[in-house]
């Protein structure tokens, strides 16, 4: 008895720890935390429903990138820059903290599951300026 | 290369005609847009430059505007640094007549670029826009020493702080777009822009198919040269006075 009670005392302790700073605190058994995504700053609902994206952002993208260069469809809805106008967030890391940078939002899972990806080579992960006044004033779509 | 529906679109519209349908309410394959969008094989996107109208610091501007659009940083180096637009000032030996006139990719009917790109990153547009697909670019070199123009620039380095509308990046190769954000928008490119204030008319954009657009009507009454006509790529970048 007062070891189900002592576990439900270190569940509270976990749950009160996973609040305070949003990431989770390490697992009890000793294995890797699972990604605590932050909620969006912008926006109402995703494109697609939470369990879709997770599982097929990558397809979405690939198949719009596509279609966007080569054949100069620009209305669809998956876009790159559509995913940083929502969850860019001010990262306390970066150079300069006030900057809303999407790179922690994608790394929560991709370091969880040792997926490199290669987007901010060439693309800016950031809110920027342009960004925020061309193609997103929260009527739009970007 | 002229070609503009891609296999999923072909496969979509049979659908429209064929659609699968399992049970009421239930398609197999949704039916597709009303209508086609994106770049048309009906335009011709072209540009007239008169060098006639044009002063060196006109060209100075349509550079800087350039620059400024796509966001191109000086690199480390001089010669790291991405060009897509630049100011050629050429003289006739024999008269001393000079002219100085802005150089970028000429968006060449034919483009040697994709001819020689050995994965289809090099590619041109159904509207005539020549562009690098730097997802599929693998920064090989050869359309750079393919163009007859000099257009295209190398990511030597690690770049930050890019436009949203204007991605580049290290290891794969970079040219003038036609500033194709803008274009897909309705407007014109920034080089244009800029040369309008600073040199009006001696630049102008538009399509070189719709004979009622100015650049048409322009082309059909004055004599406009190609750069390296001979070698029979058709730039859509046009030049009178030179």
């Amino acid at each position: 008895m007062t070891r189900i009670i002592g576990m439900i005392g270190a569940l509270a302790l976990g749950l009160a720890i996973l609040a305070g700073t949003g990431r989770p605190a390490p697992a009890a058994d000793g294995r890797v935390p699972l990604p605590a995504l932050a909620a969006p700053a912008e926006g109402e609902s995703c494109v697609e429903p939470a369990d879709v994206m997770r599982r097929n952002h990558m397809e979405f993208l690939k198949a719009q990138r596509d279609e966007t260069m080569h054949l100069g469809i620009r209305d669809g809805k998956y876009s790159l820059n559509g995913c940083i106008a929502c969850h860019a967030a001010a990262d306390p890391a970066a150079a300069d903290p006030a900057a809303k940078t999407i790179e922690p939002f994608c790394e929560e899972c991709h370091s969880y599951a040792a997926v490199k990806l290669d987007c901010w080579s060439c693309h800016n992960p950031t809110l920027t300026e342009e960004l925020r006044a061309h193609l997103w004033d929260g009527s739009k779509k970007p | 290369m002229k070609t503009t529906l891609s296999r999923r679109r072909l496969l979509a519209g049979t659908a429209a005609v064929a659609g699968v349908v399992l049970a009421p309410g239930v398609t197999l394959i949704a039916a597709p847009e009303a209508e086609a969008k994106g770049a048309s094989s009906d335009i011709r996107w072209g540009l007239l430059i008169d060098a006639g109208k044009l002063t060196p610091e006109a060209c100075d501007a349509a550079v800087a505007a350039c620059n400024a659009e796509n966001g191109l940083e000086p690199a480390s180096r001089a010669d790291a640094t991405a060009q897509w637009i630049r100011r050629i000032d050429v003289t006739d030996p024999q008269t001393g007549h000079g002219v100085s006139i802005p150089v970028m990719c000429q968006h060449c009917e034919y483009p040697p670029c994709a001819d020689v790109c050995p994965t289809g990153a090099s590619f041109r547009r159904a509207d005539g826009i020549v562009l690098v697909d730097k997802h599929i670019c693998i920064g090989c070199r050869y359309c750079m020493l393919a163009c007859p123009y000099k257009a295209r620039s190398f990511g030597y380095e690690d770049i930050t702080d890019q436009k949203s509308y204007s991605p580049r990046g290290k290891g794969t190769v970079q040219a003038c777009t036609l500033c194709v954000h803008r274009v897909d928008a309705g407007g014109v490119p920034a080089c244009v822009e800029a040369c309008e204030r600073a040199a009006p008319g001696a630049m102008l954009f538009g399509d070189l198919k719709n004979p009622d657009s100015e650049i048409s009507r322009r082309v059909s009454q004055i004599a406009v040269t190609r750069i390296r006509s001979d070698l029979g790529v058709e730039p859509g970048v046009l030049y009178a006075g030179v």
